[in-house]
């Protein structure tokens, strides 16, 4: 049997019959790595075949993942393995900790993969194009993005060259890869998961989360990595429930909400065609649903262009080739920042980091940054409003399926779009989910995003599982 | 509003980037879009409404006074492009 096209909690079954062995899954993940990678390129920076994990002693009923591999982002520390943001200035930067999430990881017994997956240059895109390393190619269409920021990790579950993956979450760059690759992805609630070695991109709206086969393996995988975190005093200090409770094939009595703006013009034809299929299929499962409002939907874009960009203009200043990675020498400290900066930074992260200090910068702060941090609380208020009456918000995930590469390359405008349903989900710090739902007349799948309210990802899954359990649609493959 | 290049030049220095001719002209021409864009924000009346600059309750994260283990000077170093003992090695700054 191909050990690599398995989920995470079939692998556990079988290491638990003694059916296989930690070394034969990831011989497995190796071989089918070296096989379709060159075509996908989910993996930066492919080296040797990984080693298990020193922490091979560790036993217990903690340990339950004993042997699993997990794939991880590029901008999530791994210490003593490279961890680059798939950027220049970050070349050979071998953090001296672990990520809290790899800690919890390693603490449960899972292998962590020393090769990291690709992603936008500190996570700026929607396409997975802006990595340093070059594009990812979609496993559903070569020629087609994956999605971004998390299109490696994406990628490479798609591709069956991982069992699961941890991504990023900003303004969807978890949930749109997810839904352009046919896979799960998982948007926590800000302060669910502790952002404590993840290299910061936006800080008031990261979220690490899964990207994974299917909603068991989602909350699996949740189960391990959420929790109130010392080193994140974000982290917020709520009890996590064990989701897998929540995967109950049921969902009578659950009320959804369809927020009209989302069903506008910009939105593909076939997409919205899919995704009313799925609000169908979910009502005939007994759910209920009723068009509602978020009236200030169409600010969710422009309001993040400023957020996001004017705290990663503060993120990004500590790089400048004092403490790690490149450094351009010069003369004297100012030329060696710039010169640095101007090497190190791709286009995307320069124009970023532009645009959010000029946000920030005096005589522009109140009619930039400050405007838009108050339409953030109309953006928030809005899903406040529509959560006191409904359980969840269901819409599509991305207006349309993948794109070429190279399309929106050239107009940063027309790729910001493209996350236009997922930022609002950021920008209030709900949890969201991207499902499976459907594919289009030429083979591309398509995502089905599910909303709720703060800390109630168990709604998520409930929804999300019964839909799986009720359809096919994650159990197709690619061919490659 | 209108941004001119010699904003962004000088924005740009701010943020410690140094641009080339070709690429001043080319993000000045595309961030004057993206601002054209996020204008968009001035038809929304905001005047009484509070900002959220956080969308959880913040409050001051406090804890026992108990010494921890640190990283030492010597991993906080390792990936540093120029060190000498336990400090990073810049141009001179001070003349």
């Amino acid at each position: 049997m191909e050990l690599n096209i398995l989920t995470a909690h079939e692998l556990t079954n079988l290491l638990k019959n003694k059916k296989t062995t930690p070394e034969e899954i990831l011989s497995s993940l190796e071989k089918r790595i070296k096989s379709v990678d060159s075509k996908v390129r989910a993996y930066v920076r492919l080296t040797e075949p990984n080693k298990l994990n020193d922490n091979n002693e560790l036993n217990g009923p903690n340990c339950f993942l004993k042997g699993i591999p997990v794939s991880i982002k590029d901008n999530i520390c791994t210490q003593g393995y490279n961890t680059e943001c798939c950027s220049k200035i970050l070349e050979g930067f071998k953090p001296p900790y672990d990520a809290t999430v790899i800690k919890k990881l390693k603490q449960a017994g899972a292998v962590i993969l020393d090769k990291k997956t690709n992603m936008d240059e500190f996570a700026f895109g929607s396409s997975t194009e802006n990595s340093y390393f070059g594009p990812t190619h979609n496993p559903w269409d070569l020629e087609r993005v994956p999605g971004g920021s998390s299109g490696g990790s994406a990628a490479a579950v798609a591709a069956d060259e991982a069992v699961w993956a941890l991504g990023s979450d900003t303004g969807g760059s978890i949930r749109q890869p997810a839904a352009f690759c046919g896979v799960v992805g998982l948007k926590p609630t800000y302060g669910r998961v502790s952002r404590y070695g993840l290299i910061a991109f936006a800080s008031s709206l990261d979220q690490i989360g899964p990207l994974t086969k299917d909603i068991t393996d989602c909350a699996i995988l949740m189960n391990i990595i959420s929790g109130c975190d010392s080193y994140d005093a974000t982290s917020v200090d709520i009890t996590v429930a064990d989701y897998t409770k929540s995967l109950v094939n049921d969902i009578k009595g659950i009320k959804i909400g369809i927020p009209k703006e989302y069903f506008v013009e910009g939105l593909d034809l076939e997409v919205k065609s899919i995704v009313e299929e799925a609000i169908d299929k979910l009502k005939s499962l007994g759910a209920a649903y009723k068009e509602v409002s978020l009236p200030h939907t169409e600010y969710a874009v422009p309001v993040y262009y400023i957020i996001a960009t004017a705290e990663a203009s503060s993120n990004l200043a500590r790089f400048d080739g004092v403490q790690y990675g490149l450094r351009i020498p010069a003369k004297n400290i100012i030329d060696m920042y710039k010169k640095t900066r101007d090497e190190g930074f791709g286009q995307e992260a320069k124009r970023r980091i532009i645009l959010g200090t000029f946000a920030l910068s005096h005589g522009y702060y109140d009619a930039y940054y400050l405007r838009a941090l108050k339409v953030r609380t109309l953006i928030k208020q809005d899903f406040d409003k529509v959560f006191n009456d409904f359980d969840c918000i269901v819409t599509p995930t991305s207006p349309t399926a993948a794109f070429k590469i190279g399309e929106k390359v050239d107009d940063p405008l027309k790729m910001y779009l493209s996350d236009i349903y997922t930022i609002s989900a950021n920008l209030a710090g709900i949890p969201a989910i991207s499902i499976p739902c459907g594919f289009t007349k030429k083979g591309l799948p398509v995502g089905l995003q599910i909303l709720a309210k703060p800390f109630a990802e168990e709604t998520l899954f409930r929804v999300a599982y019964t839909y799986e359990q009720n359809t096919e649609w994650n159990k197709r493959k690619p061919k490659l | 509003m209108a941004i001119t290049k010699e904003t962004i030049e000088y924005t740009a220095h701010l943020a410690r980037i140094e641009l080339k001719p070709q690429e001043l002209e080319k993000i000045s021409r595309q961030l004057k879009g993206i601002l054209d864009f996020i204008d968009t924000l001035k038809r929304l009346e905001v005047k009484d409404i509070a900002p959220t600059s956080h969308i959880l309750p913040i409050n001051n994260v406090l804890r026992e006074d108990i010494p921890v283990k640190s990283l030492s000077a010597e991993k906080a170093l390792m990936d540093s492009p120029s060190q000498k003992g336990t400090f990073f090695v810049v141009p001179k700054i001070i003349e």
